[in-house]
């Protein structure tokens, strides 16, 4: 348990400091490797969690395609690749006073509520039950799934092309 | 391990992505917060899942993910929109529908 909380922490950091670089950050792509740091650090705290599937699911599609997907996006709307000071509104400081509230109601709540809960690990949760669960009890909303992202897909599409 | 901290770091985390929601204009950097919320939506899903010893919060975890997908290319598509109509994506511009 002591390695894992190491490790829980060394984690934890990492993300905790690249989220806080990537809102406060005056260069765009460096912000989306930022968030390459905060998705692989993510991806290390569900193999914590004993997840390894969704962590390599997180692997794949959002460090693979979600930060590419970004990236093309900053390419193609030209964004300045240099230091630019335009990149935050006026109204910072209420965003600041906003989610420092937000924390202190949440970081009260849950202390209030989860204080002394511990995670037992009892029994290995296995990739063929998460298969078993999404192809059985799930199989409605994951097709459904499937539909939403064919929807996103044509979407997509149909709002960027030019004619 | 106990089951707050990470809850805790999902709270900080979602907290960050809300801070960029607000403070940023520019359309790409807000979408990268979004994916920062719904990343911290994550590690709770899965930290309950842990919790209670059951898959169902890895099963959700999936589909978060895929639905985060399906959002950031809608919303990639839309910001390209804007970009070719007004040459800028700072959001604070964007306010045709202003009452």
């Amino acid at each position: 348990m002591v390695a894992q909380n190491i490790a829980f922490y060394l984690l934890a950091a990492a993300i905790v400091g690249a989220a806080v670089r990537l809102v406060t950050t005056k260069n765009v792509v460096r912000a989306a490797l930022f968030l390459a740091v905060v998705l692989g650090g993510t991806a290390g705290i569900f193999i914590l969690l004993a997840a390894e599937f969704v962590a390599w699911v997180q692997v794949l599609v959002y460090i693979g395609a979600v930060v590419v997907l970004l990236l093309f996006g900053v390419m193609l709307t030209r964004a300045p690749i240099g230091r630019e000071s335009e990149l935050d509104n006026d109204s910072r400081w209420t965003a600041l006073i906003v989610s420092v509230f937000l924390l202190g109601a949440l970081v009260t709540m849950l202390s209030d509520a989860f204080g002394n809960d511990e995670i037992a690990f009892g029994k290995i949760q296995r990739t063929a039950e998460v298969s078993d669960s999404i192809f059985g009890v799930y199989v409605i909303p994951f097709e459904v799934a499937s539909v939403l992202l064919l929807a996103a897909l044509v979407g997509a599409v149909a709002l960027a092309r030019r004619d | 391990m106990m089951l707050n901290q990470f809850l805790m770091l999902a709270a900080v985390l979602f907290c960050v992505g809300v801070y960029g929601v607000l403070a940023r204009k520019n359309a790409v950097l807000v979408l990268m917060s979004i994916e920062l919320m719904l990343n911290a939506v994550n590690i709770n899903l899965i930290a309950f899942g842990a919790f209670r010893d059951n898959v169902i919060g890895q099963v959700f975890s999936l589909f978060v993910i895929a639905i985060a997908a399906a959002e950031v290319g809608v919303g990639l598509a839309i910001v390209l929109l804007i970009f070719r109509n007004r040459a800028n994506i700072d959001l604070d511009q964007a306010d045709l529908m202003k009452g």
